[in-house]
């Protein structure tokens, strides 16, 4: 690469806004965003709740749900690759539908289904890493502001949206916001699983930058969208600073 | 009489609500524990086995994948390179960090806060998004195809995080006891050395322990950096092998199997300060 002489103005954001796979990945990758949101980290949180109050065997089930998180990606998208094999004498997902006497599915193969079945993966290799968080949130709630709301008689559940969630709004913030940032970051699952298919149907940001990037080489139009993905990542961040900010001045 | 009504029924209620949490914990961890078992059965049966009775358990267990991949020279090239890369870049964030949180927590000069800010910076967007100009600047010094050239990118991905963790550790370190060492005439690096860093030890394994599981599981860089198979780490080596045996599935659970040991020793040795960097990392962070 010499210096960059031939400039092209904004050709590529143009041809990058009008190409449908482009907007499909956008669209993938905010439902990955969303779907982390508003399923796996309210599980976690409700896990990391029944945890918390001093259940048997705690210790095991926290090193349990939290080995996944150490598992590469790599070794995690194999795994379950081999999990989601279409063919129940082989795919372990499948077998437990035939035993139900469910219809078997193309997890991997089918455009509906594949960025729910890439999305389990996530759950299952993240979730254990929230529940960590809430958990470790949830022990730092002082224990006589809990033992005073009982006194005052509150109940169960006034207990957990009157003290506990609001106590604990920090850690969710800090785990909504690794959970955003780290579902934009989401790569090699997918690219192993999948290669953003079948027809683009799993296409997130980060393997259509790879795909122009380092199997095309156009390096430029890689380029294009990895500043995109940079705008994302830093506009969330921006915003999140700023909202820590104003409510931390309101508390 | 209605007293001890109500005290039944709260009873009830109560075993009711136990049992129902137990089986939510319970089916979770089916959840995240069966998969793991079933790769497990599988490697340790043989090709047949594993296509006509691929979910009981393998009695007796057939070690023969896990024999042949050992004695595959290219798994202990990818073994031998994930423990180089892991463990050099885990030394240079370890004394980058640690240095540069010092400076941040206990010297003044100009324009700190918009340096620690600066320093920051690489938390706020991730390696992915930076994969690029990685590969371009790695390429324009000549480290393609190179373990170091992996090595200081990943170890610059941490050093980040690893700056903020240890700031707050040394800034809670009260300044009396650098005061007092200096009257006892120890100078800064001394102080720094023969009694921060000693203090900082729990800490320092936290970061230790936090940039062994990030580096070691890296893909992406070593993919993009690195052609050769013989520089291969663990991870790409994953994904190659799933790409050239992905038809053997019991071949490739056992791959799976041997290539997730590290980790799991790791895991079981280091957990807590796992578990302690993280935990700091993202309340502070």
């Amino acid at each position: 690469m010499g210096p960059a002489e031939d400039f092209i103005g904004m050709a590529n954001f143009k041809t990058l806004f009008t190409d449908k796979i482009f907007l499909k990945a956008v669209a993938n990758s905010f439902i990955i965003v969303a779907l982390s949101l508003f399923i796996q980290l309210p599980m976690g949180l409700f896990l990391a709740i029944l945890f918390g109050r001093g259940l048997r065997g705690r210790a095991f089930f926290r090193t349990i749900f939290f080995l996944p998180y150490v598992f590469s990606e790599a070794i995690v998208a194999v795994m379950w690759r081999i999990l989601y094999n279409p063919e129940p004498s082989r795919g372990f997902i499948n077998a437990v539908f035939q035993a139900f006497g469910w219809e078997t599915q193309a997890w991997l193969g089918n455009t509906d289904l594949v960025l729910f079945s890439i999305f389990i993966v996530l759950t299952w290799k993240y979730i254990g890493f929230h529940m960590l968080l809430y958990i470790t949130g949830l022990q730092n709630i002082p224990k006589d502001v809990e033992e005073a709301a009982l006194i005052d008689g509150v109940n169960k559940r006034q207990m957990l949206t009157y003290i506990t969630l609001p106590l604990l709004s920090g850690t969710i913030r800090t785990s909504v916001y690794l959970s955003v940032l780290g579902s934009l970051q989401v790569y090699a699952i997918v690219w192993i699983m999948t290669k953003g298919g079948p027809v683009n149907a799993s296409e997130i940001l980060s393997t259509y930058m790879y795909r122009f990037s380092f199997v095309r080489f156009q390096l430029g139009y890689g380029a294009a969208v990895a500043i995109i993905m940079l705008i994302i990542a830093l506009i969330f961040s921006i915003t999140y600073m700023s909202f820590v900010r104003r409510t931390e001045h309101i508390v | 009489m209605s007293y001890d009504g109500t005290k039944k029924s709260t009873n009830f209620k109560n075993i009711i609500l136990v049992t129902l949490k137990y089986v939510v914990l319970i089916s979770a961890l089916l959840f995240i524990i069966v998969p793991i078992i079933i790769i497990i059965f599988g490697g340790l049966k043989t090709r047949g086995e594993f296509y006509t009775i691929p979910y009981i358990p393998p009695i007796p267990p057939r070690w023969g994948n896990i024999a042949s991949i050992l004695n595959m020279p290219v798994f202990w090239y990818m073994l031998r390179n994930s423990v180089v890369v892991t463990v050099t870049g885990t030394v240079i964030v370890i004394v980058v960090a640690s240095m540069s949180a010092f400076v941040f927590a206990r010297m003044n000069f100009k324009r700190k806060g918009a340096l620690f800010q600066f320093f920051t910076l690489g938390l706020m967007f991730p390696a992915t998004v930076a994969i690029l100009p990685i590969f371009l600047i790695i390429r324009q010094l000549g480290l393609q195809n190179n373990l170091i050239g992996v090595i200081l990118v990943l170890a610059t991905f941490q050093v980040s995080m690893s700056t903020v963790i240890l700031r707050n550790f040394f800034m809670e370190v009260p300044s009396e006891l650098h005061d007092a060492a200096l009257i006892d005439g120890c100078n800064t690096i001394g102080f720094f050395r023969r009694i921060l860093l000693p203090l900082a030890k729990p800490s320092l394994a936290a970061v230790a322990s936090l940039s062994v599981v990030n580096i070691w599981n890296d893909l992406l860089v070593a993919l993009v950096l690195l052609d050769s198979e013989k520089l291969w780490t663990l991870q790409l080596g994953t994904m190659q092998f799933q790409g050239q045996y992905g038809q053997d599935l019991s071949l490739v659970s056992a791959f799976l199997i041997l290539a997730a040991v590290p980790a799991v020793i790791f895991y079981i040795f280091a957990q807590r300060h796992i578990v302690s960097g993280l935990t700091a990392g993202s309340i502070k962070g």
